[in-house]
């Protein structure tokens, strides 16, 4: 995957490799510029083109690769197969339609509902998210939601056809930190119930350690780490990851001075050759510099990209 | 939204009267003598001159007499031509006309505008792209009355397929060709906003979810992406309503169209101050009004959008 | 992968980079140019760029160039006169002797298109540079004071944007410049250009005004009114410079409007009048014969369109290299 532009190209999906089961949770994690929505845009298929180039791989959902699939076939999955979420609510829901009709629009086109009926399970839909007067909420527009009210009603809309993978991008992010825990735990929740499998995405350490059960740290768009949640939060295997762990304020570590990684994420269009993660890293080394270390199995469950990553993972 | 359409209102009146007394004072009063050349080459009679001066008082200040007027209008009588012919009487009979003509010029240039702008909108760059860019470019360069003489001359003398005029049942298949040619610098107008706005919103994150949603790409661009990008379209047709009405002088000329634009035009050659100024008060006034309802068409349409 | 990168993203269309019609990808294109621009580029220098590369602004300048010498030196173009003829040769049909024939008096009818550029091409520029002064100056005032002299202003600039063009400038024109007025040739022109610019001053007022309250606000005006700098010298230092190129673009569009509304008033024998040579009103002389010597229409209208096509596209062409969204 990348994106053809006038000042060059730009290589932003590069070997990604992640899955995700029925009922678990895959947190996608990374810095902005490192790929993780662009790689979920790519699995939905709303990737702009051009910019935006696939150029290879596979996205496969129930072993069909969707990639391959008409765009007739392709329409059917999302939605039903695979919905998503999206970080911006605001511009995310259309503006000049109710809320109400947003939602009841997929009953109608998707599932051939009448009119009332549509309404009816769309009012539902609201309720489940715990949007209180989900009934007098039906026929407003999303400017006049709160900004925690509106990423329910765009959950709403995204489960409103059962979807057995949701991709939730940075679904949080643009909202206060009350409110985001308030969403992450409705998220949790609806995804309990249901059993459906969960995408996060996010840059957020403190939001993925309490849902996910399974990470995929990605860099410059690579994965570099991929463990459970807490084999990765209690050895990681990778530097970035130990990095960005060591970047998370903690109040049992007052008074200390906040460690961040330096430098800043490469250029896309211009990765460093060797591994990409290599002038920033504190542990570098010549070899970092002249090849790119392949993401493998450190452990059981575990992968790492990374040319010391058995040494990380056996030290204590 | 009560409140707002008031302070419109209010906002409306002197922009109105502005307009109106500017009209007046440069056909009544600029000129001299309004009795100038109105009796043929002799000299009005006395008791005529007497007669006008007394119907419009021409012998008080401009004011006085467009204060006088504007009482007189609102009361329903827009004045008579020196012939003794009832204002009124014009307007009735030629209005429906002017608004038959500009109704067909809004169609096609709606029609016209909207597919071009919408189909190149959604494939930039393609050849039916430059192909609608230097096509608006030459409609909107055009001055009307060249596309009209060279349209009446292809289509109605040339080969034949038109009637080079409108006869006076005003029938809906003449009016094609003075439709389009009224319409055609607001048709390019039109498809360009309506690529633009297409353009511009065919990124947006809303027609990404529809997308998302899983919805046929006929109903994303139709229902999502059409209604967010038409909204300025549209207003920019209901404007352009107002307009098409007091621009169609050279249009209604060429294709001898019986509409308002040919009396007003009829009017100012013959020196008739009253038909003049009484057909310029009620384009204006349609015009405003116009504006005024695109304004309130406008919150209708974006629900964003509150009057306080 | 969001923004730094997304607004760099361009698309060119094709039809401006006609030298890389045969590469297969855009991206590869822009590859080669990549190590010489590293220096930051400023909007200008970005908009000249861009600008270089289209054709269609060549063209358009090109054309602009023959038709401000044909107005400046006609003489250069034709050695024929434009205003006598001799009526023997009536309506003659185009030969190598006369190109585009002779008229309805016998006048020579490639030396009348050469010759009536000037006026067409006078009163448009002259009218504009009047519009733009005036109703920028009037803008300048009403976006800068604000408050009642805004409203004021602005419900003075409705009024007359609330008269539609042509009949406006009808009514003006035969108020004073109707039959039986005997003025001279430069006061028509001169009655032309004040109609024009009566009736457009308020989209030029309308332009700047929003353009001054846009920038009004910026940080940069903000503190050079905090050092104590003047009313004038930032509205000469500040605020001209960042609203002066939509204006100028405006301005040359208009130019290219404002030569067929000249031909529409003349055509419509209330502008210019014989023994002035203007393409309108060779226009409007030879629509009573449209059916028996097309080309009488043909020739002084293709000139004029011509001629408006250029501005308008000079103009669309700037504007469009200057609006870094349309990129």
């Amino acid at each position: 995957m990348e994106f053809r532009t006038r000042d060059g190209v730009a290589k932003v999906i590069n070997g990604v490799t992640y899955h995700v089961d029925a009922g678990e949770t895959l947190a996608v994690l990374g810095e902005s510029g490192s790929g993780k929505s662009v790689t979920a845009q790519t699995v939905m298929g709303i990737l702009d083109t051009p910019p935006g180039f696939v150029t290879g791989g596979q996205v496969r959902f129930h072993g069909k690769d969707m990639l391959t699939m008409s765009d007739e076939e392709r329409r059917r999955i999302r939605g039903e197969g695979i919905a998503m979420i999206f970080q911006d609510a605001l511009s995310a829901l259309n503006p000049v339609f109710t809320v109400g009709f947003q939602i009841a629009e997929q009953f109608r086109v998707r599932r051939g509902m009448g009119r009332a009926e549509a309404k009816k399970r769309a009012i539902e839909m609201l309720d489940q998210v715990k949007i209180p007067n989900a009934k007098s909420r039906f026929s407003q527009y999303p400017h006049q939601f709160s900004g925690g009210m509106r990423q329910r009603a765009m959950i709403a809309m995204s489960l409103a056809l059962d979807p057995e993978v949701l991709i939730a991008d940075e679904p949080t992010t643009a909202l206060d930190v009350t409110v985001q825990a308030q969403i992450m735990d409705l998220l949790a929740e609806l995804q309990r119930e249901r059993q459906m499998g969960l995408i996060l995405i996010t840059h957020d350490l403190g939001v993925v350690a309490d849902v996910a059960d399974r990470i995929a740290v990605m860099y410059a768009g690579r994965i570099v780490e991929e463990a459970d949640v807490y084999e990765l939060y209690a050895k990681p295997a990778h530097p970035y990851t130990i990095g960005l762990l060591e970047s998370i304020p903690r109040l049992d570590e007052k008074g200390q001075e906040l460690r961040t990684i330096k430098g800043l994420p490469p250029n896309l269009m211009n990765i460093p050759p060797g591994c990409p993660f290599n002038p920033r890293c504190p542990m570098a080394q010549p070899v970092c510099r002249e090849k790119i270390p392949p993401l493998l199995q450190v452990a059981p469950g575990r992968a790492s990209a990374c040319h010391f990553a058995e040494e990380l993972v056996s030290r204590d | 939204m009560g409140r707002y359409l008031l302070r419109r209102l209010l906002q409306l009146v002197p922009v109105f009267i502005g307009t109106t007394f500017l009209i007046y004072w440069l056909v009544w009063s600029v000129p001299g003598d309004p009795f100038a050349g109105k009796c043929g080459e002799r000299r009005c009679p006395e008791q005529y001159v007497a007669f006008m001066t007394e119907k419009y008082q021409l012998d008080q200040p401009v004011l006085v007499q467009y204060a006088h007027y504007m009482q007189n209008l609102f009361q329903g009588d827009f004045g008579e031509t020196f012939s003794g012919r009832s204002v009124n009487d014009i307007i009735v009979a030629a209005y429906p006309n002017t608004l038959k003509l500009a109704l067909v010029a809004l169609a096609i240039e709606a029609l016209i505008g909207i597919t071009a702008g919408v189909l190149t909108g959604l494939r930039r760059n393609g050849f039916l792209d430059n192909l609608v860019l230097v096509s608006t470019l030459f409609l909107i360069a055009l001055p009307v009355f060249v596309i009209g003489f060279v349209l009446q001359w292809l289509l109605g003398v040339q080969w034949g397929i038109v009637r080079p005029t409108v006869s006076s049942e005003m029938r809906l298949t003449e009016l094609l060709v003075p439709g389009f040619v009224l319409g055609s610098a607001s048709m390019a107008y039109v498809a360009r906003l309506a690529r633009t706005s297409i353009a511009e919103n065919r990124r947006a994150d809303y027609v990404r979810t529809a997308i998302a949603k899983g919805l046929p790409m006929r109903r994303v661009v139709g229902v999502h992406l059409l209604r967010n990008s038409l909204i300025p379209v549209v207003t920019l047709l209901g404007t352009d309503l107002g307009a098409l009405m007091g621009g169609a002088i050279v249009t209604e000329g060429i294709f001898a169209v019986n509409g308002i634009g040919r009396e007003v035009y009829r009017a100012i050659v013959t020196k008739e101050s009253a038909t003049v100024v009484s057909i310029v008060v009620v384009l204006v006034l349609v015009y405003l009004v116009m504006n005024l309802l695109v304004d309130l068409l406008y919150a209708a349409l974006d629900p964003r959008i509150r009057y306080e | 992968m969001s923004d730094p990168t997304s607004a760099s993203i361009v698309s060119t269309p094709p039809s401006h980079q006609p030298t890389q019609a045969g590469s297969t990808a855009p991206a590869d294109a822009g590859l080669p140019e990549n190590a010489r621009r590293d220096k930051p580029r400023g909007l200008l220098g970005d908009a000249w760029r861009d600008l270089r590369r289209k054709p269609l602004f060549w063209i358009s300048a090109t054309l602009i160039l023959v038709f401000v010498l044909m107005a400046a030196f006609p003489w250069l173009f034709t050695s024929k006169d434009a205003v006598n003829g001799a009526l023997a040769n009536s309506r003659v049909e185009p030969s190598g002797d006369a190109w585009f024939g002779y008229d309805v008096q016998g006048r020579d009818v490639f030396a009348r298109v050469i010759y009536g550029a000037r006026a067409s091409i006078l009163v448009a520029v002259v009218a504009v540079l009047g519009t733009l002064i005036f109703g920028g100056t009037v803008g300048i005032i009403a976006g800068y004071r604000g408050g009642w002299v805004d409203a004021l202003l602005s419900r003075i600039a409705d009024v007359f944007f609330g008269l539609p063009f042509v009949l406006g400038a009808i009514v003006i024109l035969t108020t004073f410049n109707g039959s039986g007025t005997s003025n001279s040739e430069w006061e028509i022109m001169g009655l032309v250009i004040i109609s024009l610019m009566v009736l457009s001053w308020p989209v030029s007022m309308r332009l700047m005004r929003s353009s001054v309250l846009a920038t009004k606000e910026a940080d940069y005006i903000v503190a050079a009114r905090a050092m104590g700098a003047s009313t004038s010298r930032i509205i000469i230092k500040h605020l001209l410079p960042n609203c002066l190129a939509p204006l100028l673009v405006y301005g040359t569009i208009m130019v290219g409007s404002f030569i067929g509304a000249e031909a529409t008033l003349s055509f419509l024998g209330v502008g210019l009048k014989s023994p002035v040579v203007s393409w309108g009103i060779m226009i409007s002389e030879a629509q009573n014969y449209i059916r028996v010597s097309p080309f009488l229409l043909f020739f002084p209208a293709g000139f004029l369109v011509t001629a408006v096509l250029s501005f308008v596209m000079l103009g669309e062409t700037v504007r469009e290299a200057l609006d870094p969204k349309l990129r």
